[in-house]
């Protein structure tokens, strides 16, 4: 049952994907910087490979945004259906993060990668219905 | 030159995809059981953690977590994203064929578009050729150790 009115709705489930987005764009930053885990892990270990990732400073603020993500998903998920809030946000995270991986990652968005994103974005609505 | 993955690669996107899905499912059903929180007593989201279900959710959103990172080492976000998608197929099929739920002809449209859309990716390339400085950085770490 919604106990949540259209602004409300939708303003949970914008901070939901803008959060979202923001902590996947930074923690995928810092592990391209940080390299293989599965190298990393090899040569130093289970403890050598933790230790890389956490004191990564722009991983800890994508574990930040991460966080603050989540507790917005509780608190949507509390006034609004799980399945509004889970696919409308996934489906706005997926094109955001498509944006956001060509302007700050410079990661190779070319055509085959946006159909991607549009087909798994319309394909989240539609189980919606 | 094309990036292609390990079986061992594959295993770790099929645990980001269940992971997610599974993490999701129980924290919305943990949450329906808290029931609505005030926007004057975020606090309770605190009291929503102590809730089996969303612990549960938890466990598997950690375990979600640590398989992301580990395919964000070696593949771009817009590769490894698509794969967490696919958890709602896996979702779809199991209500469908486990719970025996209906499944309207739009949530099978929904379906076939999601694995399209993970099949766009899955054949192309994983990485974007400019990983040489987390190769480097990948030595640098090597070399401190």
């Amino acid at each position: 049952m919604s106990h949540a009115g259209p602004l409300e709705t939708w303003t949970g489930i914008i901070l939901v994907a803008t959060t979202a987005v923001a902590g996947d764009v930074l923690t995928a930053g810092a592990m391209r910087r940080i390299g293989d885990l599965d190298l990393i892990r090899a040569k130093s270990g289970l403890a050598g490979a933790v230790r890389a990732v956490v004191s990564s400073p722009m991983f800890l603020l994508g574990v930040a945004s991460m966080a603050l993500s989540f507790f917005s998903l509780l608190f949507a998920v509390s006034k609004v259906e799980v399945s509004l809030v889970a696919p409308a946000s996934a489906s706005l995270t997926f094109l955001g993060n498509a944006f956001a991986a060509k302007f700050f990652l410079k990661e190779n968005v070319d055509r085959r990668r946006w159909l991607a994103a549009l087909f798994v974005c319309a394909g989240v609505f539609l189980l919606l219905k | 030159m094309k990036h292609t993955l390990s079986l061992g690669q594959y295993s770790v996107l099929v645990a980001v995809t269940l992971t997610a899905a599974v993490g999701d499912t129980l924290l919305g059903h943990g949450m329906q059981q808290v029931g609505p929180v005030p926007i004057a007593h975020l606090g309770m989201l605190l009291v929503a953690m102590r809730n089996p279900w969303v612990i549960l959710g938890i466990f598997c959103l950690i375990g979600f977590f640590a398989s992301y990172l580990t395919a964000l080492s070696w593949a771009d976000l817009t590769f490894v994203l698509p794969s967490t998608a696919f958890g709602y197929v896996v979702v779809a099929l199991l209500s469908k064929y486990w719970l025996h739920e209906a499944v309207s002809r739009y949530r099978w449209a929904g379906i076939v578009l999601i694995v399209c859309g993970v099949g766009f990716v899955a054949n192309g390339p994983s990485l974007t050729e400019h990983a040489v400085a987390g190769e480097k950085a990948t030595e640098e770490i090597g070399g401190l150790r």
